[in-house]
């Protein structure tokens, strides 16, 4: 764990608890809908696509491709250890999108980041009970 | 197709800014929501008395009706970011088209740069607070940065294409003497580039100013406007919508849904085509932000807005005309935009003040001639919600 985070922490929710508590197990969780077959994210205690009550709690594959991404160059908090943020969309697999962080390993070059490669889950742990989910390319 | 019901019955019979826009370290949010207000019905012919509708967003209408000691009997208090004023015209017509108002005063004020009484909005448990805020999202260019790439990669557009964006506005700022960078002299696509990194693939240049300041407007009927000393400025089509809140929740990263819902709507209360629209104030938060709304508005196909506005041409003097700044076949962002003009945070504002003075004629060095119709569009956060408005002369 990072000592001393210094970066925004998320507060989970009544309705996004088991998404945190599956990301401390470095499990992707998300609600999929037993009617439509749609996954949700963010988690809501139903279906993004159909309205349907009927999701359950399922782990993703944790692979997506890169969307689109930016990188922010003015300085942010918790981001000392790593350089300029570099934000994106991942898309995943099962079709939901979301807002992460893609881990460099150095200067991010957006040269060496191709819309729509292949990435992979990883998590950053920052703070007792919270890991974030990031993304890096797919080795 | 007919024209709405409401089209032309409702007009702008007052406009103005606060007296200065920038750093105002000696006004609070408060008090330019009352400069504003203060200057908008003197260019009315108004008093406060008269002002039976309030609608305001960075102040609630419970504390504009404190502060300026009134009991408005209609209110409205939507805040869904920068176009929040724009909508508001759409409501205001509504309301006095429906007898719930007859003098509609619409304030905009904030303290956007010395932030005095300024609130910080979100909380950790929200959905943005869990799900973009932990991710290095500080800023708003961080946000509108986010989409851009994904237009490049669909359509081709370049960085470069998009540079010219800020330097056609810069154009008409130098003919504004209000504008922030009116005494900056111009910029070149290429200087838009060399300029710092803020967020990639954004530059300082392709970024808004932070300002302090306000503005409002009056409207009421078209039949009352007839007795009122301006030149009455008519809404003639307006739309609204929204698609979610975190940028992160786009549909389609190369299109602002609630853009193109909102757009088709207002020239369809207007009964109106692109090609009847003479000026356009395409609320300029970031340079992106105009780029999408050229195409999801109709007045660029889709994919083409980069070489489009790459398509310059030298003027007689040996300058370049841009295809957007003065002497350009579609004139956009006149009186310098966000990116060179001022934004306080929520501009929309602004781009339908600068909207009122063109139709008017007021609009100095920078009035364009002959023209009937204006279009005003803006976003709410980062294309989440959007507003449309067409206005006429009168």
């Amino acid at each position: 764990m990072i000592e001393n985070y210094t970066g925004k922490l998320p507060k989970p929710s009544p309705e996004t608890q088991p998404f945190w508590d599956g990301a401390m197990k470095e499990r992707l969780v998300l609600p999929k809908c037993d009617d439509c077959g749609g996954w949700t994210y963010y988690p809501r205690p139903f279906c993004m696509h159909c309205f349907s009550k009927n999701v359950r709690w399922t782990e993703a594959s944790g692979k997506g491709k890169l969307h689109t991404f930016a990188i922010n160059y003015l300085p942010v908090k918790g981001f000392e250890d790593i350089g300029p943020a570099v934000i994106a969309v991942v898309e995943l697999d099962e079709g939901p999108r979301m807002i992460t962080n893609i881990e460099t390993g150095g200067e991010p070059d957006p040269e060496t980041l191709p819309i729509d490669a292949p990435v992979e889950i990883t998590f950053r742990h920052v703070a007792e009970g919270i890991k974030l989910p990031w993304f890096r390319l797919a080795g | 197709m007919t024209k709405h019901p409401h089209s032309g019955k409702v007009a702008i019979v007052g406009a103005a800014h606060t007296d200065a826009i920038g750093k105002l370290p000696g006004h609070s949010r408060l008090m330019i929501h009352a400069e504003a207000a203060r200057n908008a019905l003197a260019d009315a012919g108004l008093s406060l008395k008269d002002v039976d509708g309030v609608f305001s967003a960075v102040a609630t209408p419970n504390e504009i009706s404190e502060y300026m000691n009134i009991t408005p009997r209609y209110v409205d208090g939507t805040s869904v970011g920068g176009c929040s004023y724009i909508l508001m015209v759409q409501h205001a017509v509504a309301a006095i088209m429906g007898g719930y108002c007859d003098v509609a005063l619409i304030i905009h004020g904030e303290s956007g740069r010395s932030w005095i009484d300024m609130e910080v909005a979100g909380t950790p448990q929200s959905p943005g607070g869990q799900f973009e805020d932990p991710f290095g999202t500080v800023g708003a260019a961080s946000t509108y940065a986010l989409p851009v790439l994904r237009h490049f990669h669909e359509f081709g557009t370049t960085k470069y294409q998009m540079s010219h964006i800020p330097a056609a506005t810069r154009e008409w700022a130098l003919l504004n003497p209000m504008a922030m960078m009116h005494e900056k002299g111009p910029i070149t696509p290429d200087d838009v580039m060399a300029s710092r990194k803020v967020c990639y693939p954004l530059n300082l240049l392709d970024c808004c100013l932070v300002a302090d300041g306000g503005g409002a407007l009056v409207l009421t009927s078209a039949e009352r406007a007839k007795d009122l000393p301006r030149k009455p400025v008519h809404v003639l089509g307006s739309g609204e919508a929204t698609a979610h809140r975190s940028v992160g929740m786009m549909r389609d990263f190369t299109t602002s849904d609630s853009t193109v819902i909102s757009g088709r709507q207002a020239f369809a209360f207007a009964d109106m085509t692109p090609a009847d629209i003479d000026h356009l104030m395409l609320y300029d938060a970031f340079s992106p932000t105009p780029m999408y709304f050229l195409e999801d508005l109709g007045f660029v196909p889709k994919g083409e807005v980069g070489p489009w506005l790459a398509d310059t041409r030298n003027g007689d003097d040996g300058r370049t005309v841009y295809r957007t700044g003065p002497g350009g076949d579609l004139p956009m962002n006149t009186n310098g935009g966000g990116l060179s003009f001022g934004h306080s945070g929520r501009y929309g504002m602004f781009a339908m003040l600068e909207a009122v003075y063109q139709l008017r004629g007021d609009a100095g060095a920078r009035q364009l001639d002959g023209i009937n119709a204006s279009l005003v569009h803006g976003p709410g956060r980062q294309f989440a919600a959007a507003a449309t408005l067409i206005l006429g002369r009168g």
